[in-house]
């Protein structure tokens, strides 16, 4: 009832007649305007305490053995198994219980887009990223890259991400700026943000 | 119940929620001005935040661009909101949400609090949102036997030192580390008595404290950044998780946003996500935004309830010049530009909604007579306007507010006389032969006698010149 209220309400409040829809200007950098820079990616990352590795497709492993050796990681359902060394233990997301989650040390995605110019990482819930719980409770996220997921702008990543998607916008760790308005690192998501580009 | 005319826009009703403060802005600005330690915190925060605003909006060689495409969207989307609130009803509907329609604060605490009950929950978990702050819901959902545990680290601080939040973006903005760690101590159960001031370890203190909560609660409640009508599409940006962790983790969740947040298009938020994070935190991204459209199976909350908020907000739209301040986007630049933000400090302006942004949407949300002093709450220096990242003009809005709000009987008889002398030339150019001789009356340093020494107890009384323009004229 309160629908056709409110809706009357806000149509007398426009009165008539109405100003036709206009399109808005757009003369910002959109979509492609902008070419990637890696080292702009790895740049604005470091600022905001993510922790940068570079490598090769066969030195994936070698760098989460550095990461998350001798640790349990919860990892999505289609991560690519030749991503993890035998140091770590892996446990599969099937549907595990939060606490269950909370307790592992760790978790390794992929993702689905980066943004250079701001130094973000984006999850969108594909099956080597897994369910949104999964980067959420464990300490440790390790994000593994590949170079054509990097677009320049903000832009870019609208145009090529799906709304219908669960989306996750990741820039550096779990942060605050609630105290005296200086960002400190580590409040209630993952405390530490490791991304692996992969050429 | 009252008999409501259908169609009339209407402001938010009185004795709920948080738009309307106990006294006017110049006598709670009196107790803010002499607080010495409270506009230490506010000037060291506020000067933080523009240094580290104004350093990544440098960085943007197109942030003119943006801020006018921002407010081109805004406009646009006020001039269709009826049909645009239409629009986003249908694509959550279609993903799997359920909208209800809120008239007002009362009727969407009544919603809220029915959801929850409906659950069988006695306790919810909140992601900061200035909607559910404005119609006061945790007094509501208190009232009705559930507990809110307020999730965001300085709504925690606020909520345990049982104060009153007094900023947009960080409503503990008034307290600095050493008085954050003494709440903690005193409201925090189990905390760890060596606990230091660094805020690092106050954070970390935060993490223990809420992490069972986070695990163990079955209904969240949040407010919405944007509402993408085209896709039924939401966002919440945050910073600390707590966010992503209410959107997640629980069984159920309950949005209320107000009905003004929504956009047209998806590709409209590639505008506003710039503008929000650098406007508003000084970073070039904040570290989570959440988006979700309607449920996804198998991740996250199965049941998606979203309220849809007028309590007010029709009534400013219904005023061509004020209804730039549905605008906002409650970044909150422009509290930390403001001299008078500054030095009042937020708890001044008796709404949830301080600062300049404050001045003009609060006595608009409740009526001007309401919060008639708000207009005034600002010297008109334009800071607010060069700040704002969808570039509403509060200045004009405020001197605009300030024509309907209600004035002294003297000036309004002082008023009408001046026009009406004005009006007469005969009549004008006597009262200036008269205003000659007031240099005798009124000398430099002393002020005019009462009823209107009030006006000049702050100012000095111009010197007429000799010679008005219309005698030199008319000798020439």
């Amino acid at each position: 009832m309160s629908r056709e209220l409110i809706l009357g309400r806000l149509r007398a409040a426009l009165g008539a007649p109405r100003p036709a829809p206009a399109d808005p200007p757009r003369a910002y950098r959109g979509a492609g305007a902008l070419a990637v820079d890696l080292d702009v990616l790895v740049d604005r990352l470091t600022d905001y305490r993510a922790t940068v590795h570079r490598c090769g497709d066969a030195d994936i492993a070698r760098v989460v053995d550095q990461v998350l050796g001798g640790r349990q990681v919860v990892v999505p359902p289609e991560l690519p198994r030749r991503w993890l060394p035998d140091s770590v233990r892996a446990v599969p997301d099937d549907d595990l219980p939060a606490a269950r989650i909370a307790a592992l040390d760790g978790v390794v995605t992929a993702a689905a887009v980066a943004v250079a110019e701001t130094g973000t990482v984006v999850l969108d819930g594909a099956p080597d990223q897994g369910r949104r719980i999964i980067t959420l409770l464990p300490d440790v996220h390790v994000c593994v890259l590949r170079t054509d997921q990097v677009v320049a702008t903000v832009p870019d990543a609208v145009a090529r991400l799906d709304p219908h998607r669960p989306l996750t916008w990741i820039s550096g760790p779990s942060a605050t700026s609630d105290i005296e308005l200086n960002r400190v690192e580590g409040v209630h998501g993952p405390r530490n943000l490791h991304v692996i580009i992969v050429a | 119940m009252t008999r409501t005319f259908l169609g009339m826009p209407a402001t938010a009703p009185r004795g709920v929620g948080h738009l309307r403060g106990d006294e006017s802005f110049p006598v709670a600005a009196r107790r803010g001005l002499a607080d010495p330690q409270l506009r230490r915190n506010l000037g060291h925060a506020t000067g933080t935040i523009r240094a580290k605003s104004a350093a990544v909006i440098g960085e943007l060689p197109d942030w003119a661009q943006l801020r006018a495409a921002g407010r081109a969207i805004k406009t646009d989307t006020m001039a269709r909101l009826p049909e645009l609130l239409e629009q986003l009803e249908a694509a959550v509907t279609r993903a799997g949400g359920t909208v209800h329609w809120a008239a007002d604060a009362v009727e969407a605490n009544r919603i809220v609090t029915d959801l929850v009950r409906g659950t069988g929950a006695e306790r919810v978990m909140k992601v900061k949102s200035m909607a559910t702050q404005e119609i006061g819901l945790n007094e509501a959902l208190a009232e009705a036997g559930i507990e809110a545990v307020e999730t965001d680290l300085a709504e925690l601080i606020v909520q345990l030192g049982d104060d009153r939040p007094s900023h947009i973006l960080v409503p503990a903005i008034h307290r600095n580390r050493a008085e954050v760690r003494e709440i903690f101590l005193r409201a925090m159960p189990g905390v760890d008595p060596a606990l230091s001031d660094e805020p690092a370890a106050l954070a970390a203190a935060a993490r223990r404290h809420l992490r069972e909560t986070f695990l163990s609660t079955r209904v969240a409640v949040s407010g919405a950044n944007f509402a993408v009508a085209e896709t039924g599409t939401l966002a919440v940006v945050e910073s600390e998780g707590n966010g992503r962790m209410c959107l997640t983790l629980p069984e159920t969740l309950i949005t209320v946003m107000g009905i003004e947040k929504v956009v047209p298009t998806w590709r409209d938020l590639e505008v506003f996500l710039q503008l929000l994070p650098r406007a508003s935190t000084g970073e070039r991204m904040n570290p989570y935004t959440s988006m979700w459209t309607g449920i996804t199976p198998g991740d996250g909350p199965q049941v998606f309830h979203l309220v849809l908020l007028d309590n007010g907000r029709s009534a400013v739209l219904a005023d061509p010049v004020g209804r730039a301040a549905l605008h906002c986007i409650r970044c909150s630049a422009c509290l930390n530009v403001c001299p008078v933000y500054e030095r009042a400090g937020g708890h001044a302006y008796g709404s949830v909604y301080p600062g300049p942004i404050g001045a003009v949407l609060s006595p608009q949300l409740t009526g001007v007579a309401d919060n008639a002093s708000l207009p005034y709450a600002s010297s008109l220096c334009g800071a607010c306007y060069d700040a704002c990242p969808v570039m509403i003009d509060i200045p004009s809005i405020l001197v605009h507010l300030r024509g309907q709000a209600p004035h002294p009987r003297a000036e309004r008889a002082t008023m009408a006389a001046a026009a009406y002398t004005m009006d007469r030339p005969v009549l004008y150019a006597a009262a200036q032969r008269a205003a000659k001789l007031s240099r005798l009356a009124g000398r430099r340093g002393r002020g005019l006698p009462p009823p209107l020494s009030g006006w000049t107890a702050s100012r000095d009384l111009p010197q007429p010149p000799p010679e008005s323009f219309r005698q030199w004229w008319a000798s020439r």
